[in-house]
């Protein structure tokens, strides 16, 4: 991790009608950091990774992400960060090798280079004998391993994951940790939310959206210290407690 | 008394090529909560189908209330509340409209069993005019509730009922489970968090179609083979990486913000040997403590 700023947002507001889904939300991320962005249902988080992604325009605020603004730059922005979450990842009816292609084809990899990384990542992930078959077949454990391989296969500055281990069982759950902590000290960027609480402990820093605004941003063990909790279920029980909203 | 019982379930999908569920049995008791916990693709869902006999078993035998899902599948649908994993009520009906509905369907009125739904419907009453599929995720989740339980089931399945839920909402829908039991109504409920397991009064834990084990929680703790260490120090990272490649360790895993180790031979002296190898790699702040195993360690060394 380093002081280098990837993410920075100033004041970033999204409104549907009279509806705030996201209230003048200002922060930092910097570079390699595991930003943890936790939240109840309904508290922001998706309308605020949708901005970040430059799928949806904000209604007021700025912020700037791998070096692109939010308004003028989404297209460059698109292909300088990764995406996986855990409803949409990979094509189903397509093998293995398929999905590489396909996504490293779409990031803008050249046939040659695309090659070497299909090898490589089949290779790593230890999918020799799977690389032929559809995707449907494989145990869900090794379809989410996989989708995060193809999320950065194009090494982009920052990975957006959202509930990337949802059901996931949990060795592989912690085997997918791995993968994160390796991008990470590539210097890739990780933004991930989470319903595991665990986890929001092996992120380096953790903002705690409630009813569109962040309600606390800091290091777990900070967090974990400010609200005298044991835990950070306790810290997200304590702050998500009093949301008003209860939406998704 | 029994309410379900299964005796050695098998189910195929693809002609044989993937066994979803291997050869199940167990038994839950009368006004039991009993939990069904593992991770997507375990074979949950399948049990939960087969149980509600909307998929017949490849081979074996299953009864609810004594009935046989497959001979009896009438008599089962009319006694048992099923809420599936996806939402499947009917988005473009109303609240009151959905509950209604299940109601006539079973023949019998919101009025008639108001008694059992009404701390969950009271929640809804404000949106009884909205259409389902308008609600908020926790809404959905009350309502769906509602409807799996207005003609007062025997048993009530309730398969993943707080996946992707958050943590408080989590919280209240086991507090709702809990009155449910009051009623003395069977429970069968999965989840892939293991957490909640210790809510449960019995759970089977399940991966690949195979049952790991059935206790109670507590009794699943008890039967944790070796001893259990949580271990901190500054560097997790590195820390994690050092006690695998540590041939003293017999297993380590990553918990939130300690590691959770167990030893190959556990005694104080590699105990203090673990410790003076961490400080000679300059590891600082070390922590280590005996802890009780959770029912994911449980599930993690079963797995194993």
């Amino acid at each position: 991790m380093t002081n280098e700023v990837v993410i920075k947002t100033d004041k970033l507001t999204k409104r549907f009608g009279d509806f705030i889904a996201t209230n003048e939300v200002t922060f930092e991320v910097y570079k390699g950091e595991i930003f943890g962005f936790l939240g109840a249902n309904g508290a922001g988080k998706t309308t605020a990774m949708k901005m970040l992604c430059g799928l949806s325009k904000p209604s007021s605020g700025n912020a700037n992400i791998a070096g692109f603004d939010i308004y003028k730059q989404t297209e460059s922005l698109k292909k300088n960060i990764g995406y996986m979450s855990q409803k949409f990842s990979l094509y189903e009816d397509l093998t293995v090798i398929e999905n590489i292609q396909f996504f490293g084809g779409i990031y803008g990899l050249s046939n040659k280079k695309l090659k070497g990384k299909s090898n490589e990542l089949i290779e790593t992930l230890g999918l020799q004998s799977e690389a032929k078959k559809l995707v449907a077949s494989l145990p869900l454990g090794w379809k989410q391993k996989l989708a995060f391989s193809v999320a950065v296969i194009h090494e982009p500055k920052i990975v957006f994951l959202d509930e990337p281990t949802g059901g996931v069982d949990p060795v592989t759950r912690r085997q997918f940790w791995d993968l994160i902590y390796q991008a990470a000290a590539r210097g890739i960027t990780i933004f991930v939310t989470t319903h595991y609480m665990d986890e929001a402990e092996y992120c380096n820093r953790i903002s705690m959206m409630v009813d569109g605004v962040i309600k606390a941003l800091d290091t777990p063990a900070m967090l974990k210290q400010q609200y005298s909790a044991n835990s950070m279920d306790e810290v997200f029980y304590e702050l998500a407690r009093g949301a008003k909203r209860k939406s998704d | 008394m029994t309410d379900v019982v299964l005796n050695n379930i098998v189910k195929t999908y693809n002609k044989g090529e993937v066994k979803a569920v291997n050869d199940v049995s167990f038994e839950v008791n009368k006004g039991e909560l009993f939990g069904l916990i593992g991770a997507d693709g375990a074979g949950k869902t399948s049990i939960f189908r087969i149980l509600t006999t909307l998929l017949l078993p490849d081979s074996g035998t299953a009864c609810v209330n004594g009935f046989d899902v497959v001979k009896d599948y009438k008599a089962i649908r009319k006694n048992v509340g099923y809420m599936p994993g996806k939402f499947s009520l009917y988005q473009d009906l109303s609240v009151e409209e959905n509950l209604n509905f299940f109601a006539t369907v079973f023949n019998t009125t919101i009025a008639e069993n108001y008694d059992l739904v009404r701390d969950i419907y009271v929640q809804l009453e404000p949106f009884k005019n909205r259409r389902a599929g308008k609600l908020s995720g926790g809404m959905k989740q009350k309502l769906a509730l509602c409807c799996a339980l207005i003609h007062r089931p025997t048993v009530l399945f309730l398969d993943e009922p707080t996946t992707g839920v958050d943590v408080v909402s989590r919280k209240e829908f086991w507090e709702m489970l809990k009155g449910l039991k009051q009623q003395s109504i069977t429970i069968l409920v999965s989840t892939p968090y293991m957490d909640e397991a210790t809510l449960c009064e019995r759970i089977a834990l399940i991966q690949n179609g195979s049952i790991m084990s059935i206790e109670t929680p507590d009794n699943i703790i008890k039967q944790f083979p070796d001893t259990l260490f949580a271990v901190r120090a500054n560097d997790m990272g590195r820390l994690l990486n050092d006690l695998r490649n540590n041939n003293q360790i017999k297993s380590c895993f990553s918990f939130g913000d300690f590691h959770h180790i167990t030893f190959q031979n556990n005694n104080e002296h590699s105990r203090n040997e673990l410790i003076q190898s961490l400080q000679e790699s300059n590891f600082q702040d070390i922590e280590m403590k005996h802890i009780t195993p959770s029912i994911e360690d449980c599930f993690i060394n079963l797995m194993n």
